[in-house]
């Protein structure tokens, strides 16, 4: 019995190693890329890196302003054409649980959140790019939009869902029309879930590449106009680490941290966001 | 009759082909509370929310029949603009959850998008909380959210907040089935004072409760109006058998 009961223990004490093991394993990744990052990107960052231009081959220096500049404009552009549409989305989906035209787009957005991005790049460059004869800002902007949709709609379903339905009927009950309760009721109710999920949509599509290769391209240079080509980070990362130039590595590197930095602060902010201003029921 | 508030003539109301609502006539006067009582799924509930076209949210409701609110045809207005005249308070208190207590008294105003001055205001606001007995306890932290307050509170706001639109009717659906015994008691305390001016309809499934604060009590079983009288009468010597069962506690 002695020797039985001592099997088990030894069993039990593998089973909790392997699994302490394992999670450890799966949060390995995240710390070695962080590390690399930080250890090969944070000595290129200065205010040359940050607000100068990149200088052409052969010279020495320069920044990668247009890129942050290009990143986020395409992040304003993305989010100003995804916003109003998912949150629409996602009241319309609340609102209408069952029904046809529901199940439709619950399942478009399954499809849609799993649709590749270069695809989506494609798709951007025919709607847009073709019809235009010219890569731009704008186009680059629809691809990634396109990807946040699926992510904002989700949100804003799940969190308009966990709204108390006796709220609703005490504003309709005040004679509030219908689309007053949703829009000063029920939405500011549900703010936090769903800048939440803004906020986790846009740290999605800081770092695509894929989608703007053939939409918003890239560019040497400052570019603010929407119908011109637009430089990114990861556009900026791609080319930098593809070119033969130890220092445009060390770039990459750079922009690589300055990517991630941002992406992480994006996700802190969301979740300080649904933990501080979650509204109490 | 001038005196007629709420007046309810052959009323039937369905969920689908499911007849919850029997042909009720009911007719309260100003300024008394009327009691519905009955045994769950009677249909109490149901014909309260008749009474401002709540019914009608639910896919598959309808109606038939004829109810007055004053002079009017509840079902020839607008929904909207009968809500405005129809206070309502639910079995659970409901404060919106975004808003300041001040906010949640004036909420019916904001919502609606009704224009008045903020001195005006402020005098709504205590008025409608003097009058649920709320004032003295939040007249310091008016701009603090509603949700929290007390379970008691919230429901006195959610009456604020219905009596600040100076409602003809005000409905009550079971108000007082999620509070504590102290709460519930400061409650019909408060039915008690505001039926002088106001005509209070209330459902409830605590005949005890009936007892303590109407006037007129209905007695509804299998969606059918039992009874309808001056609530001593119906306790003391119920016409029907039905009743007497049921106060009896053979049923419900």
């Amino acid at each position: 019995m002695g020797g039985h009961l001592r099997g088990r223990l030894v069993k039990d004490l593998a089973f909790k190693g392997i699994v302490c093991l394992f999670a450890f394993l799966s949060l390995l990744p995240l710390f070695l890329i962080l590390y690399y990052i930080t250890k090969n990107g944070i000595a290129v960052i200065d205010w040359d890196f940050l607000f100068h231009l990149p200088r052409p081959i052969g010279e020495t220096g320069g920044g990668v302003a247009n890129a942050i500049v290009g990143t986020l404009m395409l992040i304003v552009l993305s989010s100003v054409i995804s916003i109003p549409c998912g949150i629409t989305a996602g009241i319309y989906l609340s609102e209408n649980k069952e029904g046809k035209l529901s199940n439709t787009i619950r399942l478009s957005v399954i499809v849609l959140q799993g649709t590749p991005s270069i695809v989506i790049g494609i798709i951007a460059y025919l709607w847009i790019v073709a019809p235009l004869k010219t890569f731009s800002a704008l186009s680059g902007g629809v691809a990634l939009s396109i990807m946040m949709l699926p992510v904002i709609v989700k949100t804003t379903e799940e969190t308009l869902k966990l709204i108390p339905y006796h709220l609703k009927e005490a504003s309709l009950a005040l004679g509030v029309p219908y689309y007053k309760t949703i829009l000063k009721v029920i939405l500011p109710s549900g703010l936090s879930g769903i800048l939440t999920g803004i906020l986790l949509s846009v740290a999605r599509i800081t770092g695509e590449t894929a989608p703007l290769l053939f939409t918003a391209f890239g560019n040497q240079f400052m570019n603010i106009n929407i119908f011109k080509p637009i430089d990114s980070l990861p556009y900026r990362i791609f080319y930098y680490a593809m070119s033969p130039y130890p220092e445009w590595h060390s770039f990459a590197w750079g922009a690589s941290f300055i990517l991630v930095v941002l992406t992480l602060a994006l996700n802190l902010i969301a979740r300080g966001i649904s933990a501080k201003w979650k509204t109490r029921f | 009759m001038e005196n007629t508030v709420l007046k309810i003539d052959s009323f039937s109301a369905y969920f689908g082909d499911n007849k919850i609502l029997k042909e009720v006539d009911l007719t309260v006067p100003r300024n008394v509370v009327a009691a519905l009582m009955g045994p769950s799924g009677c249909g109490k509930t149901t014909l309260i929310r008749c009474v401002n076209r709540m019914h009608e949210l639910i896919p598959g409701a309808t109606v038939s029949g004829k109810m007055t609110l004053i002079d009017e045809d509840i079902y020839a207005m607008q929904p909207i603009v009968l809500r405005r005249k129809v206070g309502m308070v639910f079995q659970k208190p409901n404060p919106f959850p975004t808003m300041s207590i001040y906010e949640n008294v004036i909420a019916g105003y904001k919502l609606n998008g009704i224009r008045v001055a903020k001195s005006e205001l402020d005098s709504i606001v205590e008025r409608s909380l003097r009058r649920s007995a709320l004032w003295d306890e939040v007249k310091d932290t008016l701009h603090r959210k509603g949700t929290f307050l007390s379970g008691g509170q919230q429901q006195r706001l959610c009456i604020a907040r219905a009596l600040a639109m100076n409602p003809e009717i005000l409905l009550l659906d079971e108000p007082t089935s999620a509070l504590d015994p102290k709460s519930t008691s400061q409650i019909e305390e408060l039915f008690v004072e505001l039926k002088r001016n106001v005509t209070m309809l209330l459902v409830t499934h605590n005949i005890a409760q009936a007892a303590r604060v109407s006037d007129l009590t209905a007695f509804i079983y299998l969606g059918e109006l039992v009874e309808f009288g001056p609530t001593e009468k119906m306790f003391t010597v119920p016409k029907d058998k039905r009743t007497e069962e049921y106060l009896t506690g053979k049923f419900g």
